[in-house]
């Protein structure tokens, strides 16, 4: 089966092997190792995409019913070169440990960001609820959008 | 105490950005599924459905015929050398009771055959074409069926060794006596005595146990694994196996996270074969229900403690006894089982009576293995709920009854010797312990004096605030060794080449921080090289809270090395001798203000004159362990309908010596606290009366999500550990511990009951409400 999709901002076409295929098995093959597979089952959020610019687990949607959509992938955002004032924020508090959460929860944020520049504390971990980190407590996480959120309200590039 | 920059650190002690940061926050990493090879098979494993039954017949042939298939394992084509999967030192300690396949099968979900083909889903059908004629037996589903007169025996083979007791089902067997307890327990005035059970638990990493395996141009079987110990896979694939071990190299690359489970060799052997007998790369990735059901687990236990005091509160005897159910084979058996005594007994040296006794049983049931705490965490449980019910019984304040008792700087245990890793340990005095300013920190924080014993009620909610203290080791002494390579580069950077492996813990970038320190540079001029069996000296991998002090020492003392050689070359270009020359920023100086950019010195020693190349090995076996300390404080609120208990607020003051990356230093804190407030109140695997695994998912095993965590303090208490490098000893476990004996203290002050199996849900809540 033929799709069509945007990846990054860039118009791709991709195959999908049979119709059960998930977007998430599509994405790694297609080379955005970024996605990362925890569990298969939509429980822990680590292969968390944007899709037309919500966060979504890209394990629970069917390649075929993204055809046509817009897809973020944690690739995606840094741009020319220069990383995302979310990366930047995870960077400097120490919000990354072994890193496999990261990605989904970089996209769950960016939702959360996007919809709402200046979110308190009980929506930040709203937003990461469904991302299952086993490394940290989530403050630094937290801790980092916070911060990111700011930065980005006073004048970022995003 | 003075703080790290006080003592003239420029990078030990700063929060540097990860040297990994940049590749994880861009998804670019590869960990070991992100890295494929043309014409990867795809493994997956046939588990057995049977708690305990020999394999009569296993018929190959129609998976075989399939297409796509390139091979099946079964125990009838592969090596039967019996080892053990416990990736530890060399004799290890666990009994060799496990081969590749075997002809019986243990618990359900026991390797019974593994298929390598094209596709995953072709693999997978493959295996539904397998035909296995099972002979049930009958199975050993707890502890008391395993020590029962007559009991099934779980390894009734002839050719395991190292089994203490096979025949009753005991793998291991640790009794240790410091005075006599008897005659202590009649000669105290107050004797208190818990049992306290825990649960099947498992450490879920994100990232689940995966391996690539293939040959490379020269034939050598590479394994690409997702490990905590590469260099103890390369000798444990090499065994089972039967390859030199030379023919071996492992690589690790990022890791998504380990706590013990990975310190085990689960995957590597089946997709090394695969690779060695079809030539072709071999994936094997583990689902998350086999996570559940087949990888590894903490060591569920029954534990007695006996706590005889005088009536001052000073402790006078102490005897710990623990069951310990190692599941269907024995890895890290007698370990864990140790260290549930050596890890919490000379906390209360105060107590001239001591006694452990153990024993590690095998039953049915999934396997234990090696998990952040290390038996430790359920030691502390009862012995830290036991303290509060001797306080409790002596109407000493807890934190009082605690500081009466508690080992202190300067002094020792009989415990460190008498008791160490499965064997005898080490004596050591203790020589950094901030435990004091710890709990009066955490005291505060909590506003102990102001809620303790208020039972503040909101609605059917009421309050309550508990307290325990604790402390852990830094390595393994006198067996775990690490070592370290540094080589100078003609631009001034240096190569770090370090067995070490950094599973998320941040161990490449904290011993970065100790190199650039000794080397006088920035964190950017050390190029960290880790865990490549190929190219990096040994390590014995990230376990035992071994890292920061036992790689750290070896970094520090190769470092120290290369500063030597820089400073005897660069000594001629400043017209000067070594002596009196320092290195800082980049430069070799002399007292009275010359300089010499590290640059020019290379490039003397690469290309100008008695030219060698700059580098060191160090390595570096501890003689001692010592002890971080933790005070923990949480306020609870539970509530009297419902039994559910709201950790609201958790505060956690730590000496961990000098933090040489605080915020990583934290975040191994806050990690392991979460990780444990989910084992005291949510995390069970549930295990049906036939042995299986209930709750094989992320979904029915309930760990914590950012909006069930409370607020946590984490308090780094400044300290200096004079035998660390930088002053620094371990952080990694101890965290996980406090929760579980903290919470049920909280819970027993605010509505007076006391709390014996862990977790603690609604309905045991309840029932000990209704009970009491």
């Amino acid at each position: 089966m033929k799709l069509s999709l945007t990846i990054n901002g860039v118009p791709r076409s991709v195959t999908a092997d049979d119709a059960g295929e998930t977007l998430l098995t599509i994405l790694r093959r297609e080379g955005y190792s970024g996605v990362k597979k925890g569990c298969g089952a939509g429980d822990c959020g680590a292969c968390a995409v944007l899709l037309n610019g919500r966060a979504v687990n890209s394990c629970l949607v069917l390649a075929a019913k993204a055809d046509g959509a817009e897809i973020i992938t944690v690739e995606g955002l840094a741009m020319g070169g220069r990383l995302h004032p979310l990366q930047e924020a995870f960077l400097d508090e120490g919000a990354v440990q072994c890193g496999y959460c990261t990605p989904g929860m970089l996209m769950s944020a960016i939702d959360l960001l996007t919809r709402n520049p200046d979110p308190n504390e009980h929506e930040i971990r709203e937003a990461i609820s469904g991302n299952l980190c086993r490394c940290t407590g989530y403050a630094k996480q937290i801790r980092a959008i916070q911060i990111a959120a700011k930065r980005m309200r006073d004048g970022g590039d995003d | 105490m003075t703080r790290p920059s006080e003592r003239g650190f420029a990078i030990v002690g700063k929060n540097e950005r990860k040297v990994d940061g940049v590749g994880l926050v861009t998804g670019r990493s590869k960990f070991v599924a992100d890295l494929l090879l043309p014409d990867t098979l795809h493994v997956k494993i046939l588990g057995s459905p049977h708690a305990h039954a020999r394999i009569v017949d296993i018929d190959t042939t129609e998976a075989e015929a399939l297409g796509g298939v390139a091979c099946v394992l079964t125990h009838k084509n592969t090596p039967t050398t019996r080892h053990t999967t416990a990736g530890q030192g060399y004799p290890e300690p666990s009994p060799y009771d496990v081969r590749m396949f075997d002809m019986k099968v243990r618990f359900v979900g026991d390797r019974v055959a593994a298929v390598a083909a094209g596709s995953e889903e072709i693999a997978l059908e493959a295996l539904k074409r397998i035909r296995v004629v099972y002979e049930e037996l009958p199975a050993v589903l707890s502890i008391d069926d395993a020590l029962r007169d007559g009991a099934p025996v779980v390894h009734d083979e002839k050719d395991s060794t190292g089994i203490y007791d096979a025949p009753r089902n005991i793998v291991a067997d640790v009794d240790i006596d410091v005075g006599d307890v008897v005659k202590g327990f009649e000669e105290s005035d107050a004797v208190v005595e818990v049992v306290c059970e825990t649960q099947y638990a498992q450490h879920t990493p994100i990232e689940p146990h995966v391996v690539l395996a293939y040959l490379d141009s020269d034939e050598r079987l590479v394994l690409r694994t997702s490990t905590q110990v590469p260099f103890h896979v390369r000798r444990i694939v090499a065994q089972t196996l039967d390859l030199p071990l030379h023919r071996i190299r492992v690589i690790k690359p990022r890791v998504g996270g380990g706590f013990g489970a990975k310190q085990e060799v689960l995957v590597e052997d089946i997709a090394g074969l695969v690779a060695l007998r079809t030539g072709r790369p071999a994936l094997l990735e583990l689902t998350r229900a086999e996570e559940f059901i087949a990888a590894r687990t903490r060591h569920p236990m029954r534990i007695r403690v006996k706590l005889g005091a005088m009536e001052d509160g000073r402790l006078h005897a102490i005897e710990m006894e623990a069951f310990s159910n190692t599941g269907a084979y024995g890895a890290h058996g007698l370990t864990v089982l140790a260290n549930t005594g050596s890890k919490t007994l000379p906390l209360y040296n105060k107590a001239e009576n001591a006694h452990f006794f153990g024993r590690a049983i095998y039953t049915n049931l999934p396997v234990s293995g090696a998990y952040r705490g290390y038996g430790a965490t359920q030691g502390y449980f009862p012995l830290e709920t036991g303290m509060d019910e001797l306080a409790e019984k002596l109407s000493i304040d807890p934190i009082e009854l605690r500081r009466r008792n508690h080992i202190r700087l300067g002094e020792t245990s009989p415990i460190f010797e008498k008791l160490g890793e499965g064997r005898e340990g080490v004596p050591q005095t203790v020589k950094s312990c901030e435990l004091e300013r710890c709990i009066g920190i955490g005291a505060e924080r909590i506003g102990w004096s102001e809620k303790r014993g208020k039972r503040v009620r909101e609605g059917p909610w009421v309050h309550g605030v508990g307290m325990s203290i604790m402390m852990q080791g830094s390595g393994i002494p006198g067996i775990d060794m690490a070592a370290a390579t540094i080589k100078m580069n003609e631009d001034g950077s240096f190569n770090l080449l370090i067995g070490a492996t950094d599973i998320g813990t941040g161990s490449d970038t904290i011993l970065a921080q100790m190199a650039a320190e000794v080397l006088g540079v920035p964190l950017s001029k050390i190029i960290v090289t880790s865990s490549d069996t190929d190219i990096t000296p040994f390590d014995v991998g990230a376990y035992a809270s071994s890292t920061t002090y036992v790689s750290g020492t070896a970094v520090v003392r190769a470092a120290e090395k290369v500063r030597e050689q820089i400073l005897s070359v660069a000594a001629p270009l400043l017209n000067s001798t070594s002596e009196g020359l320092t290195l800082s920023e980049e430069a070799v100086k002399t007292p009275d203000g010359q300089r010499v950019g590290l640059d020019r010195v290379c490039q003397r020693a690469m290309y100008e004159s008695d030219q060698f190349q700059i580098a060191a090995t160090a390595s570096f076996v501890p003689s001692e362990s010592p002890p971080p300390f933790l005070a923990n404080f949480a306020e609870v609120a539970v509530d009297t309908g419902t039994g559910r208990v709201e950790v609201l607020h958790y505060v956690a003051a730590v000496d961990c010596g000098v933090a040489v990356h605080p915020k990583l230093a934290e975040g191994q804190m806050e990690g392991s606290i979460v990780n444990g407030i989910g084992y005291a109140l949510t995390e069970e695997m549930l295990i049906s009366s036939r042995g299986r695994v209930r709750n094989p998912s992320l979904f029915d095993y309930k760990i914590l999500g950012a909006l069930d965590v409370p607020r946590i303090d984490v308090v780094l208490v400044d300290s200096y550990e004079p035998t660390g490098p930088m002053g620094a000893k371990s952080v990694g476990e101890i965290g996980i511990n406090g929760p579980i004996p903290t919470i049920a203290n909280a819970i027993h002050d605010a509505v007076g009951i006391r709390l014996r199996q862990t977790p603690f849900t609604p309905e045991r809540v309840l029932a000990a409400m209704h009970a009491s």
